[in-house]
C-alpha cells in the first residue's frame, strides 16, 4: 500500500486533464464496469439470494413458504450442527498450527544458500499445486491401516499400525495432516518474503556478543517476522475453515459424524437432503464465523503493528 | 603459536562442515514429504495390481506397465472429462482475464479500495455459499447438464484471483511512464492498453496460471452441477473411487492425470508463482 498516498497526492499536469467530459477517476472507475456486472451476478446476487432463502421453508421440488427466522431458531437446538462447530474449531486450530511451525522451519532452511536452491524450492512447492482430490485418493490408499504405506513405513520404526481415517479419534489429526501436507509451502512462501526483507545489522551485533543460533532465531528472527507470521494464520484460517476437498473425499464425515466439519454438514443438507432454506440458514452462520475470526486476526495484526 | 592457529581453522572448517551437514539434514527432512507422496503416487500408478497391494511394499514398478491408463480410459470417457475440463477452466480463466485485469487496472489507478474489499470478502467465503443459489438458479433456467454452468460458476474463483495478483502488479508500475503517454495526449485507454498493459504481462501471466490451476483443481462445483456428459476431471476421478475400491493402479493412475497439468504449469512458472503468490498473499 505505501506508495499509493504519494502517488494520490502528487497531481500531475495530466490529472487537470479532462477526458470526454469525465474526470481521470471516473474513467478509471469505468475499467470496473464489466466485471462489476459480472461480480454482480455471481457473486453478490448469491449472497443475496442465500439470506432470501434462509428465511423461507424451501426444499428443491417443493412449494417455497416464508418463515422469518425459523430455520435459524431450528439450527440453534440441532446438536448434530452444533457438534460440528467445535469439531471445525478443532480441526482448524491444527491446521493452522501445525502449517505453520513447519512452514516457518522450511523458510529457515531455503532462505539458506545451497545449491540448486531454486530446483529444490519448486519441488517443496509442489504440493500447494497438486488437485486435492488426487491427493485424497493417494492419501487413502497410504492410510489403509492393513496394506498403507505409512503403517509399513511406521512399522519399521517400533510403531504399531495406526487406524488413521478408519477411527473417529484419529481421523481429525489424519486428515489435517494431508492439508499440512498440501499447505506448508504455501505459509513457507509468506515466511520466506519476510526473511527476504530482515536487516542484517541485528544478526551482525548477535554474533559478535555470541549468540546462539536459536538464540537468534527467538529473539531476533520471530519478532521481525511475526507480521508476516499473522499473514501467513490468517490465510491459513480461512481456508482451513472452510477446507472441503480432502474431508469429503477421505471420509463424507465419517466414521458416524466424526469428521463432520461445518461444510461438510453444509454440503449434505443442500446436495443430499435438498434442504436449500435449512442450509442456507447454515451459511449464514457459517460466514459469519469466518468473518469474525477474521477480524479478530486483523485487529491483533494492527495491534502487533502499533505496538513495534 | 603456530600449531594453536591450525588447530583454530581446523576447528572452524569443522564447524562449517557440520552446520553444511546439519543444512543438508534439514533441507532432506522439509523436502522429502512432497518427494516421497509424489514417488509413492507415480509408484501406485505404474505398478501392476499384485505389486501394489503387497505387503510388505514394493516401491520400485517392475516392470512398469501402462495397464492402470489403459484401464482408467477404458471404463470411463476420461478423454471426454479432461475436455471439459479443459473448456471450463480455459474460458473461465480467459473470461476472469478479459473482467479482471482491466477491474484491477481500475481499482489500482482510481483507488477503488471498497471494490478490493468486495473480492477479499469473496475471497474468504465458502464456495459452497455460491453453490446453493447458483444450483437454484440454474435448474430454474434448466442449464444444468450443459458446461455453461460449470464454467459461470468457475468465475467465482478466478476473478477475484486474478484482480487480487493483478492489483498488486498495476501498482508496482512505475507512474511516470504512463503519465508521459496522457501528456502526449493518449486517452486512458491507449495508456492502458499501450504502456500499462505491455508492462503487465509477466503479471498476466502468473495471474492466469493461478486462476487456471486453481480452477482446474476446483472439485465441488463441478460436483453438485455436472451430469454424466459435463464431468470434470477432479470429479471424474472422485467418481472412479467409488466402484474402484482396492483397485489402487487405476485410481493412481488417474489421479496422476488430473494432477499432472497442474505439476507441469508449476515447474514452469516456479519463480514468478514465488513472487505472484508473495504479493498476493501479503499485501492483502
Amino acid at each position: 500500500m505505501r506508495p499509493l498516498l504519494s502517488k494520490a497526492r502528487a497531481p500531475g499536469r495530466a490529472a487537470v486533464l479532462r477526458h470526454g467530459g469525465y474526470s481521470r477517476r471516473q474513467v478509471y472507475l469505468l475499467f470496473l464496469l464489466p466485471a462489476l456486472l459480472v461480480i454482480f451476478a455471481v457473486i453478490i446476487f448469491p449472497w443475496l439470494f442465500t439470506i432470501w432463502m434462509s428465511l423461507n421453508d424451501w426444499q428443491i421440488g417443493m412449494q417455497q413458504s416464508f418463515i422469518g427466522f425459523a430455520n435459524f431458531q431450528k439450527l440453534a437446538t440441532d446438536t448434530r450442527f452444533l457438534e460440528t462447530i467445535p469439531r471445525t474449531l478443532f480441526f482448524t486450530v491444527l491446521g493452522v498450527v501445525a502449517p505453520l511451525i513447519f512452514g516457518v522451519f522450511a523458510a529457515e532452511v531455503f532462505h539458506q544458500h545451497f545449491p540448486l536452491r531454486g530446483l529444490l524450492r519448486g519441488i517443496y512447492i509442489m504440493p500447494m499445486m497438486t488437485t486435492p482430490v488426487a491427493i485424497a485418493l493417494i492419501f487413502i490408499m497410504m492410510y489403509h491401516p492393513q496394506l498403507g504405506v505409512l503403517n509399513y513405513l511406521l512399522s519399521l520404526i517400533g510403531i504399531p499400525p495406526q487406524l488413521w481415517i478408519y477411527d473417529k479419534n484419529t481421523v481429525i489429526p489424519a486428515l489435517v495432516l494431508v492439508e499440512t501436507w498440501q499447505w506448508t509451502p504455501l505459509v513457507m512462501l509468506i515466511v520466506l518474503g519476510g526473511l527476504a526483507a530482515l536487516p542484517t545489522e541485528p544478526y551482525e551485533s548477535a554474533l559478535i556478543d555470541g549468540a546462539s543460533r536459536w538464540d537468534m532465531f527467538r529473539f531476533i528472527t520471530l519478532p521481525l517476522v511475526t507480521p508476516f507470521l499473522m499473514v501467513a494464520v490468517i490465510i491459513r484460517t480461512i481456508d482451513a475453515l472452510k477446507s472441503f476437498d480432502i474431508i469429503f473425499v477421505m471420509t463424507q464425515g465419517g466414521p458416524g459424524t466424526a469428521s463432520e466439519t461445518i461444510n461438510i454438514y453444509l454440503y449434505l443438507q443442500a446436495f443430499a437432503f435438498f434442504n436449500i432454506g435449512h442450509a442456507s440458514a447454515v451459511v449464514i452462520v457459517f460466514f459469519v464465523i469466518i468473518l469474525t475470526l477474521a477480524i479478530i486476526l486483523l485487529a491483533a495484526r494492527e495491534r502487533l503493528r502499533w505496538t513495534q | 603459536m603456530d600449531t594453536v592457529a591450525r588447530l583454530d581453522a581446523l576447528k572452524l572448517r569443522l564447524r562449517r562442515l557440520g552446520d553444511r551437514a546439519a543444512l543438508a539434514f534439514a533441507l532432506f527432512l522439509v523436502i522429502s514429504p512432497a518427494v516421497f507422496v509424489m514417488f509413492w503416487m507415480l509408484s501406485l500408478a505404474f505398478k501392476n495390481e499384485i505389486d501394489n497391494i503387497a505387503y510388505p511394499p514394493v516401491w520400485i514398478p517392475n516392470p512398469p506397465t501402462l495397464a492402470n491408463y489403459k484401464q482408467v480410459f477404458e471404463r470411463s470417457p476420461f478423454g471426454l472429462y479432461t475436455i471439459n475440463s479443459v473448456i471450463v477452466s480455459g474460458s473461465a480463466t480467459l473470461i476472469g482475464l478479459v473482467l479482471g485485469v482491466p477491474a484491477a487496472y481500475g481499482i489500482a489507478k482510481g483507488k477503488a479500495m471498497g471494490m478490493g474489499m468486495l473480492i477479499m470478502v469473496a475471497r474468504i467465503t465458502p464456495g459452497l455459499s455460491y453453490l446453493i443459489p447458483l444450483f437454484t438458479l440454474f435448474r430454474f433456467l434448466r442449464l444444468t447438464g450443459t458446461l455453461v454452468p460449470v464454467a459461470i460458476t468457475h468465475l467465482v474463483i478466478t476473478i477475484p484471483m486474478i484482480v487480487w495478483v493483478m492489483i498488486s502488479f498495476f501498482e508496482d508500475i512505475h507512474p511516470e511512464l504512463e503519465e508521459a503517454a496522457l501528456v502526449d495526449g493518449c486517452s486512458i485507454w491507449r495508456a492502458f492498453v499501450s504502456v500499462s498493459l505491455p508492462l503487465a504481462r509477466p503479471g498476466i501471466a502468473v495471474a492466469a496460471i493461478l486462476a487456471f490451476i486453481q480452477s482446474w483443481n476446483n472439485f465441488i462445483f463441478g460436483a453438485v452441477l455436472a451430469g454424466r456428459e459435463t464431468r470434470t476431471l477432479p470429479v471424474a476421478v472422485f467418481n472412479s473411487m467409488t466402484y474402484e475400491q482396492l483397485s489402487w493402479g487405476p485410481l493412481a493412475a488417474a489421479a496422476l492425470i488430473v494432477t499432472l497439468p497442474t505439476l507441469l504449469l508449476t515447474i514452469f512458472v516456479q519463480r514468478h508463482i514465488v513472487t505472484g503468490l508473495a504479493a498476493g498473499a501479503v499485501k492483502g
